[in-house]
């Protein structure tokens, strides 16, 4: 099959399109800055750029778009240009070059309105609950996308849970960062059950679903690897791969909630671009419990992680040349 | 009360016309009553399950005349008007065919007036918190007698919706604002309400009253009825409470009675109704008489691992039975039943002789003061020689002995005991002090003469040794030495763990069972010398002809046993068998030093020891042999509904663990191995599904199958008390006592238990029971007890290890990441994913065995604790 990939540079979207590779497809990448994947074709370009898009759409038969505005901070009108305008242009591409499947790659944070998730599946994307620009924008571009499917333009959602591993900046070297610093509280003990997604798992998952269309399309799911952990035990395990000593302060969830949400007002009002020292993301992530039942997930898309958690760990540790596992 | 001809427009709900249009033929009609004041939106859940049920009933719910929506006839209805009133609408409708009458409240009393005047249509009746009696010497409930008065009445039922109001408060939980609105709505107005006043003036006070004869009419007529009757009450009701029920079962005694622990008076709004009442149609046909599903038990081909010693039929002997013989044979002189004293003397005894002779002159005397067959007595006396002489004295008369003890809590005893109505309570002055303040009913019979100002106050009638005088007085002994086996004998409770603690009913059959199951199993004869420690065992002791002994202990709490108290009771008998339950041994362990050198040659005597209760953990008894080298260390596995099930011993039980790490015995491991069926009983399970629940009626013994524990054995308990629906579940495979404990057979024949059916924990794909993975956290160093349980929904819980610490851990929360990795590494290898894992200082457990995990109160914590919310306590 020839897929395009788009956000291929990021962690989650060059592991998709390796993996696309090593399985014999013909590969194209989309994205600003070189995707460094062995054997596919790069396109470069931005998903404003409707040219670009129409040229990179060329010939495809599947698409996987993973390209997004991924942030804490920011502009509203950045994320609705890169989240939901981009993703209304690569479907209008896709759908002009007659592409068959659209797997848009989405978040669970689309339907997550701040409570704690305690075992549940794919809820319906709401952009007027969700909290903060991405998890609004992101929500939009799905319904978009959700929308967009019908019998000849299959498309489906997949949501990863907090996509970690090696060299990735959006988990690992933020905690790494703030905890060699000693700017990573646990909050309310650390005990909230949070469930992630090791990258390999994450890619083949997306993958699982271009395969299997015919069950998934027309709805989103949810994927993790199915092994909530207490969150301290999880940040710990991180610190202890990455050589860095492990989060020893705690702040009551409520306190690190409010005093997130007026971070973020003023460093999206000062139009700082380096990360806060707290959201309320950031914040309600670490506080509250986001576990999910795969169970419909795996049968879906005859799919199961093969990395577990601590193998994950394990390779973090292997990567940042701690070299011991971290238990 | 009208004249003939009148014409009275009726309200009512009537799925008939439904059925009809959809060509279905029904079973019989349901002819439902209501009370004052609700009208028959009270049935609507009937109606709905009446349509759909897989043989439907056509269910007619009436408004009465001047309630609901039905006519404000502008007269006064009395109780007899108003069941005219209801056979002039049933002979309206045309009701042919099989009819079940269903009643609330006074509309009870209605619906029985139109059951005996119908006896050819009437096929069964259904009664919910109603009376047809006053019983004697005692008043009409406080509420109505306020409701009564001439100064509240007609403000507060007819001019005001106060009567209203109060009633509709008496839903548990609160009804909901719509449906308070809807009972409302048919009663807007004091014109409307006429008959809500009317209602409450037709309550026959007393016997002046021109509702009274009516009443009694309908009461004495109730015990011609031999309909099968269902009884569903709601408890917390302050009007139409437990001694009404009694005295409704003690008209139609072959009346199925399920009380719904928490309900009250909107017993069909508190709880579901329609599913027992439509499960209860099932079984009695409603047209083809009475078929008691006990009566379709087949058990040709099933399978079941059994001692094959079935105790022969018509060999039947009352407990009792050898007690003459012995107070009058060779040994009568002979120290039978004994108490201990702190300073380490026995501080009481009897004899042979006197214990048979005590017995039976109680008897006489609590047969003069009232006590006969089928009364029940409740016993709130510490075990030792006045409960032994009470227990067989009353067993002796046919009584029903009602044991609720102290490890029940207050609160759980209370309500045991109001839901057992005693007729009797034999107390000593703590208990009867709470009964008295606390209200628990039966009339009171202290243990020991209290002076007239405390009787008074306590509302004490008589003493155990006032009786026992009387009695010896009396002349002719007792009439027959022989009992019904098929009478009930004893009702025992649950310890509650589970939910409020159920009342297990015995009958002597069952009794005499358990007696000669124990005598059997454990080789204790006549001429054994026992330590009671523990109590149900404890009474058996005259019963198989050994000497029992109580050792000095709080014997309400398990862990006061102290090692010298018990070498002391050991020491005074020469004591070759010890009962005790774990929680006791413990205490004994952590007190040995304090035993003699002549305590450990009467504890070297010792030939047998049986702990029960709870699991004991092999390290714990492998330190009892150092005290009681000698002994052989039984614990026995069972339940207060079969004691015991199955029997181990020490060397067994490490036999067993020694297999299961090798894996040279197929399923042994994952569990506590608890051994072989004891004499006389079968065991099986019903394999568990996907789901964590045991849905089939596949009884199995294949080895490793997982599935809820199924006993059969002659000393089963009969029934549950007046818990019809909870029986039926129990018996829900023929033959078999459902345990509700999940567990598996190994391929040598042994029964490992793996935990609580209600505490498996559902994880995606698996089903995990909790023991083998905490046996496994358990063997680590630096742990205490260990609790396996899950957090989120059924079929996808994440599973949460609570584990308490040694030393303690200085507060609730989250285990460190060192701890947690340790723990979840020998879950691991029990084959259990942990997901998390919390530390408490330590676990809430019961009161009566100090060993059973809350385990309902831990989920909800850790439930809390893992979704983000604050630790505090478990």
């Amino acid at each position: 099959m020839r897929v395009l990939v788009t956000g291929a540079s990021g962690l989650l979207g060059r592991e998709v399109a390796r993996l696309l590779v090593r399985q014999g497809h013909a590969v194209t990448t989309f994205q600003r800055r070189p995707s460094g994947v062995d054997g596919a074709t790069d396109f470069r370009g931005s998903v404003t750029d409707d040219a670009a898009l129409r040229g990179a759409a060329e010939g495809a038969e599947g698409v996987i778009h993973l390209a997004a505005k991924v942030s804490f901070t920011g502009r509203a009108v950045e994320f609705d240009e890169v989240n939901v305008e981009g993703t209304r242009r690569v479907l209008r591409s896709a759908r002009a070059a007659g592409v068959r499947d659209l797997v848009f790659v989405s978040s669970p944070s689309v339907a997550n309105s701040g409570t704690a998730i305690v075992g549940l599946g794919a809820e319906p994307a709401d952009p007027k609950h969700a909290h903060g620009n991405y998890s609004r924008t992101k929500a939009e571009a799905e319904l978009l996308a959700l929308a967009a499917d019908g019998p000849d333009f299959r498309v489906a959602a997949v949501r990863p849970h907090i996509v970690w591993g090696p060299g990735d900046t959006q988990l690992v070297e933020r905690v790494l960062a703030r905890a060699s610093r000693n700017r990573l509280p646990l909050l309310d003990a650390g005990a909230a059950l949070i469930d992630t997604t090791y990258v390999d798992n994450a890619a083949s998952a997306i993958v699982a679903a271009l395969h299997r269309m015919e069950h998934v399309h027309g709805r989103p799911l949810v994927v993790s690897n199915g092994e909530p952990r207490p969150v301290g035990e999880l940040l710990a395990g991180i610190c202890a791969a990455g050589c860095v000593p492990a989060p020893s302060w705690a702040v009551p969830g409520g306190v690190a909630r409010a005093a997130g949400a007026v971070v973020e007002k003023i460093w999206t009002w000062s139009g700082r671009k380096e990360e806060p020292p707290m959201t309320r993301f950031l914040a309600e992530q670490l506080s509250t419990a986001h576990w999910f039942d795969q169970r419909e997930t795996r049968e879906l898309l005859d799919w199961k992680p093969t990395v577990s958690l601590d193998d994950g760990l394990a390779r973090l540790a292997v990567h940042y040349g701690s070299g011991h596992s971290p238990s | 009360m009208d004249t003939p001809g009148t014409v009275r427009r009726w309200h009512l709900l009537d799925n008939g016309a439904q059925l009809a249009r959809r060509g279905v033929a029904p079973v019989g009609t349901l002819l439902c009553v209501h009370g004052n004041p609700t009208w028959s939106y009270l049935w609507r859940t009937l109606l709905a399950a009446g349509s759909n049920a897989a043989r439907p009933w056509r269910v007619v719910a009436v408004d009465q005349l001047d309630m609901g929506y039905s006519e404000r006839s502008g007269t006064f209805r009395r109780l007899a008007d108003r069941v005219n009133d209801l056979g002039d609408l049933s002979d309206a409708l045309g009701l042919d065919g099989p009819v079940v009458t269903v009643g609330h409240d006074w509309g009870g009393v209605i619906s029985l007036g139109w059951a005996l005047a119908h006896p050819e249509q009437l096929a069964g009746v259904v009664l919910t918190n109603t009376a047809v009696h006053q019983p004697a010497g005692s008043e009409i409930p406080p509420a109505l007698r306020l409701a009564l008065h001439p100064v509240v009445h007609r403000w507060g039922t007819t001019t005001s919706d106060a009567f209203l109001r109060v009633t509709h408060s008496l839903a548990h939980p609160p009804l909901s604002a719509d449906i308070r609105e809807a009972y409302m709505a048919p009663y807007r107005g004091a014109r409307r309400r006429a008959g809500v006043g009317n209602f409450v003036a037709d309550i026959p006070a007393d016997a002046s009253h021109p509702s009274f004869p009516e009443l009694t009419r309908i009461a004495e007529g109730l015990r011609r009825l031999k309909v099968p009757a269902l009884m569903l009450w709601g408890p917390r009701d302050p009007i139409f409470s437990d001694r009404y029920l009694k005295d409704l079962v003690s008209r139609l005694p072959h009346a199925d009675v399920h009380r719904f622990e928490g309900a009250g008076h909107l017993v069909a709004e508190d709880r579901d109704i329609a599913t027992p009442v439509f499960q209860w149609l099932a079984v009695h046909g409603g047209v083809s008489g009475s078929g008691s599903p006990a009566a379709e038990a087949t058990t040709a081909g099933d399978q079941r691992l059994n001692d094959a010693a079935e105790p022969a039929p018509g060999t039947f002997r009352p407990l009792w039975d050898s007690l003459g013989e012995r107070g009058t044979g060779p040994a009568k002189g002979d120290i039978a039943v004994a108490e201990m004293a702190p300073d380490g003397k026995v501080s009481r005894s009897l004899s042979w002789h006197q214990l048979d002779r005590n017995i039976r002159d109680l008897a006489s005397g609590l047969r003069e003061a009232g006590v006969g067959s089928g009364s029940r007595v409740s016993l709130m006396v510490p075990p030792g020689v006045d409960l032994t002489v009470a227990l067989y004295a009353c067993l002796r008369l046919g009584a029903v002995v009602v044991v609720a003890d102290a490890g029940l809590g207050t609160k759980g005893m209370g309500r045991a005991l109001k839901g057992a109505t005693a007729d009797f309570v034999i107390g000593i002055e703590k208990a009867l002090a709470a009964a008295a303040v606390l209200g628990w009913p039966g009339r009171r019979i202290s243990v020991r003469d209290l002076p007239a100002a405390r009787r008074r106050i306590l509302g004490v009638e008589t003493s155990l040794a006032a009786l026992v005088g009387q009695g010896g007085s009396a002349g002719p002994g007792l009439p027959t030495n022989t009992a019904d086996p098929a009478a009930p004998a004893a009702v025992l409770f649950t310890s509650g763990s589970t939910g409020p603690a159920k009342g297990v009913l015995y009958t002597h059959g069952q009794l005499a069972a358990m007696r000669d199951t124990v005598a059997e199993t454990f080789g204790i004869r006549s001429g054994a010398r026992l330590v009671a420690g523990f109590a149900p065992f404890a009474l058996l002791g005259p019963a198989l002809g050994a000497v029992s002994v109580t050792p000095a202990m709080d014997v309400t709490a398990p862990r006061t046993l102290t090692a010298r108290a018990l070498a002391d009771a050991a020491t005074a008998i020469d004591a070759t068998v010890v009962f005790a339950s774990p929680a006791a041994l413990r205490n004994v362990l952590a007190t040995q030093d304090g035993v003699s050198a002549a305590g450990h040659k009467a504890l070297e005597g010792v030939e047998l020891l049986l702990s029960a209760g709870a699991p004991v953990p092999e390290p714990l008894l492998a330190r009892v042999q150092r005290l009681l080298p000698r002994a052989s260390l039984h614990t026995p596995y069972g339940m207060t509904e079969a004691l015991p099930v199955t029997d181990i011993s020490l060397a067994q039980v490490q036999a067993a663990d020694a297999e299961a790490t090798a894996g040279t015995v197929a399923g042994a491991g994952n569990g506590v191995c608890v051994g072989k069926p004891v004499h006389g009983a079968s065991l099986a399970v019903v394999p568990l599904a996907a789901d964590g629940t045991a849905p089939g009626s596949d009884a199995v013994t294949e080895a490793g199958v997982t599935g809820e524990i199924l006993v059969s054995a002659p000393h089963v308990k009969e029934a549950y008390d007046r818990l019809w629906l909870t029986q039926r579940e129990s018996a829900s495979v023929p033959g078999w006592h459902r345990t509700g404990d999940v567990g598996h057979f190994d391929a040598a024949g042994r029964l490992w238990v793996e935990g609580r059916l209600a505490h498996v924990v559902t994880a995606p794909g698996v089903v995990v029971t909790p023991v083998g993975a905490e046996r496994a956290i358990e063997r680590l160093d630096c742990v205490g007890l260990a609790a396996i349980t899950g957090v989120g929904p059924a079929g996808t819980q994440a599973v949460v290890a609570v584990v308490e610490t040694v030393p303690p851990s200085r507060k609730a929360g989250l285990a460190s990441p060192q701890f947690a990795e340790r723990v979840r590494g020998a879950a691991r290898e029990a084959g259990v994913d942990v997901s998390a894992v919390l530390v408490v200082p330590a676990q809430p457990t019961d009161v009566r065995h100090n060993a059973k995990i809350d385990r309902t109160r831990l989920s909800r914590w850790a439930s809390r604790v893992l979704a983000g919310g604050r630790p505090g306590e478990p």
